[in-house]
């Protein structure tokens, strides 16, 4: 079976006045299709930079990275562009929703950016909305909800172009401890469907519920793999 | 991403911030109301001009005093010291009489006019007895003088419309007699109502305003042309007679063509200079636009840096961009184009302004492009956002 994502000594300098950090280093990773794995270490150890190399939005100063056995090395922005919008779905700590724009037309951002027929948007967004529990609140502007119904709006708009992998980068950081569970039991359950899920955290205690689990030191995986 | 739906995330984005847009498109809005009322106002003036000369009837050959300048020349002398005289109307019915069918003189002055208790300060103009079918002016009742009383210098006046309901109200003004002066003058005629130059004049046989009163001068001679030749070689025979007499620089001789086409040439000048004027608050309005905008994608990068993630590319960023602006400046335009409009409308009753046609597209055109070009930089910039540093910007 070809794995849903490869990383292949992947790493990330940065140049700071001439002198070259490291944020990520030799990082070799094997994501399988159905898989669910935490990436943790403490702040600073490259975790946020693995995940933006793994989402594709940012490149690897060395390495490779394979996604559904496509190198996506030598990829220009427009086709890197194209494979996030279909493969990859992100849930960001900040949840990042449009301000004063509905729970419908944030959950539908993506599609417009796809190749799907735009008189199917609607219907895929309701689809998703209803699978994370919001089809009450639809017309609702992102600023009217809570900071779980709006975590929950964006892991919708993760689903909502069937990706292959869903990157969630502290999903729980900016929630208090109750809705932080359920956005977990969430995630729980969205894997026992069937989905990839990738979750960056520094909380240990969140790592747990994943199936595999990774620790980050100084950009090296110095547990794990 | 197709066009559709370019279009619909840039409406949404401008309704988002809705005074922000407005105030946006205000600078466009007052450049196109601008070009669209100065423009048309210059087409009512020019209709006005037009509208006069008609009703001068047509045909028609002035001789002025002096070089009267409508090519560069120095203006016309003061009307004291006129080169032409009573010999130069002989000259050109002697002389041209193939070519010119009537000719008269302009002989005018200010007087108050009294009958009875009222009195009016108007124009006195002398003419020769065919004036009325050089200038079209009929008498709606009554009749014009006679060539026996413009030799006899006849003490007859014929009333333009307005002085005459001035002096006389309802009253039938015929063999009446007006004071000038303390002269007395029988009102023989008096006129439609036509325009401003006769509805509030009196006409009289230039003889007798050149008897009555001291100091009045020829200001012009008047000819009309015979209806079968050109009236470009009538005025050269009016030309060819006054030489007998004149030199160059002393008359001047233009056709109603060379006075309409010199007024033309002047309306169309006053047009590009205010059209440029106009111009630029469109260019200043483009500037407010991409002020505005890229404080706008300062403000917005988060946004853009989501869009990018979620599969947005560059090119999806700024032709988003792009479509705001033109969004902005094309209905700023269009707003423009109705309020210049509407104030041609308005002030229909003072003068015929109408928005000429070709003032459409080209002030449509303008804001569009005025959109395009002052969006490209903000919209290229918007496009450059990297998404790791958009996401992380607070
Ligand atoms: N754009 C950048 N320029 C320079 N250095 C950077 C840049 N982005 C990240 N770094 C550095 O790379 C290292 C890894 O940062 P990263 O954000 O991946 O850490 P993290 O594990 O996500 O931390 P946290 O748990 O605080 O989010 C840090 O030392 C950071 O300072
Ligand atoms: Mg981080």
């Amino acid at each position: 079976m070809i794995p849903v994502l490869e990383a292949k000594n992947l790493c990330k300098n940065y140049d700071i006045g001439g002198v070259s950090i490291k944020a990520v280093c030799n990082v070799n990773l094997i994501i399988n299709k159905g898989d669910f794995v935490a990436i943790t270490g403490k702040s600073g150890s490259g975790k946020s930079t693995l995940m933006h190399m793994l989402g594709l939005l940012d490149t690897p100063s060395n390495g490779e990275l394979i996604l559904n056995g496509k190198n996506t090395k030598g990829m220009n922005e427009k086709e890197l562009a194209q494979v996030r919008n279909k493969e990859i779905g992100f849930v960001f700590q900040s949840f990042n929703l449009l301000q004063r724009t509905t729970v419908l037309e944030n959950v539908m951002l993506p599609l417009i950016y796809s190749t799907i027929p735009n008189e199917e948007h609607e219907k895929i967004a309701l689809n998703v909305i209803k699978q994370v529990g919001l089809d009450h609140r639809l017309k609702n502007k992102s600023n009217e909800l809570s900071g779980g119904e709006r975590q929950r709006v964006a892991i919708a708009r993760a689903l909502v172009n069937s990706p292959s992998l869903i990157l969630a980068d502290e999903p729980t950081g900016n929630l208090d401890s109750k809705t932080g569970d359920e956005i977990e039991k969430m995630l729980v359950e969205l894997n026992k469907k069937g989905i990839t899920i990738i979750l960056v955290t520094h909380d240990n205690d969140l790592a747990q519920i994943t199936k595999k689990q990774i620790v980050l030191r100084d950009g090296e995986i110095v547990d794990g793999y | 991403m197709d066009i559709k739906e370019t279009l619909s995330t840039s409406l949404k984005s401008l309704s988002l911030n809705k005074v922000r847009s407005f105030l946006t498109m205000l600078g466009v809005v007052i450049g196109v109301f601008a070009v669209i009322s100065l423009v048309s106002l210059v087409e009512g003036v020019q209709n006005y001009v037009e509208e006069q000369f008609e009703d001068l009837g047509s045909n028609l050959i002035f001789v002025a005093s002096g070089n009267v300048g409508y090519q560069g020349g120095r203006p016309g002398q003061n009307l004291s010291s006129s080169n032409l005289k009573e010999k130069h109307i002989d000259l050109i019915e002697s002389e041209a009489e193939d070519y010119i069918e009537y000719v008269t003189p302009t002989i005018q002055t200010l007087k108050t006019v009294k009958y009875k208790t009222n009195n009016y300060y108007s124009a006195v103009i002398g003419v020769s007895y065919n004036a009325d079918k050089i200038f079209a002016i009929y008498p709606k009742e009554g009749r014009f003088f006679n060539r026996l009383e413009q030799n006899n210098s006849s003490k007859v006046v014929i009333i333009g419309n307005v002085l005459y309901s001035k002096l006389f109200g309802n009253e039938n003004p015929i063999k009446k007699s007006v004071k000038i002066d303390g002269h007395s003058y029988e009102v023989i005629g008096f006129l439609e109502k036509k325009n401003p130059d006769y509805d509030e004049s009196l006409i009289i046989p230039y003889t007798t305003l050149r008897d009555d009163f001291e100091g009045t001068t020829i200001i012009s001679i008047v000819s009309k042309a015979r209806a079968k030749v050109s009236l470009d070689e009538a005025s050269e025979r009016v030309r060819l007679a006054l030489y007998k007499d004149l030199n160059d620089d002393e008359f001047t001789v233009l056709t109603q063509d060379d006075i309409l086409d010199s007024i033309d040439s002047i309306l169309g000048i006053l047009t590009i200079a205010l059209a440029a004027i106009a111009g630029i608050s469109l260019l200043v309005g483009g500037i407010g636009i991409m002020n505005i905008m890229l404080v706008s994608v300062t403000e917005r990068t988060k946004e853009i840096g989501l869009r990018k993630a979620l599969g947005a590319t560059s090119r999806d960023i700024k032709r988003q961009f792009m479509i705001e602006a033109v969004l902005i400046s094309a209905s700023g335009g269009l707003v423009g184009l109705f309020l210049g409009w509407l104030t041609t409308v308005l002030i229909r009753d003072l003068i015929n302004a109408s928005v000429p046609f070709w003032a459409i597209p080209l002030s449509l055109g303008f804001s569009i492009v005025v959109g395009v070009v002052f969006g490209t930089y903000p919209a290229a910039k918007a496009s450059e956002k990297d998404p790791i540093e958009a996401l992380r910007y607070e």
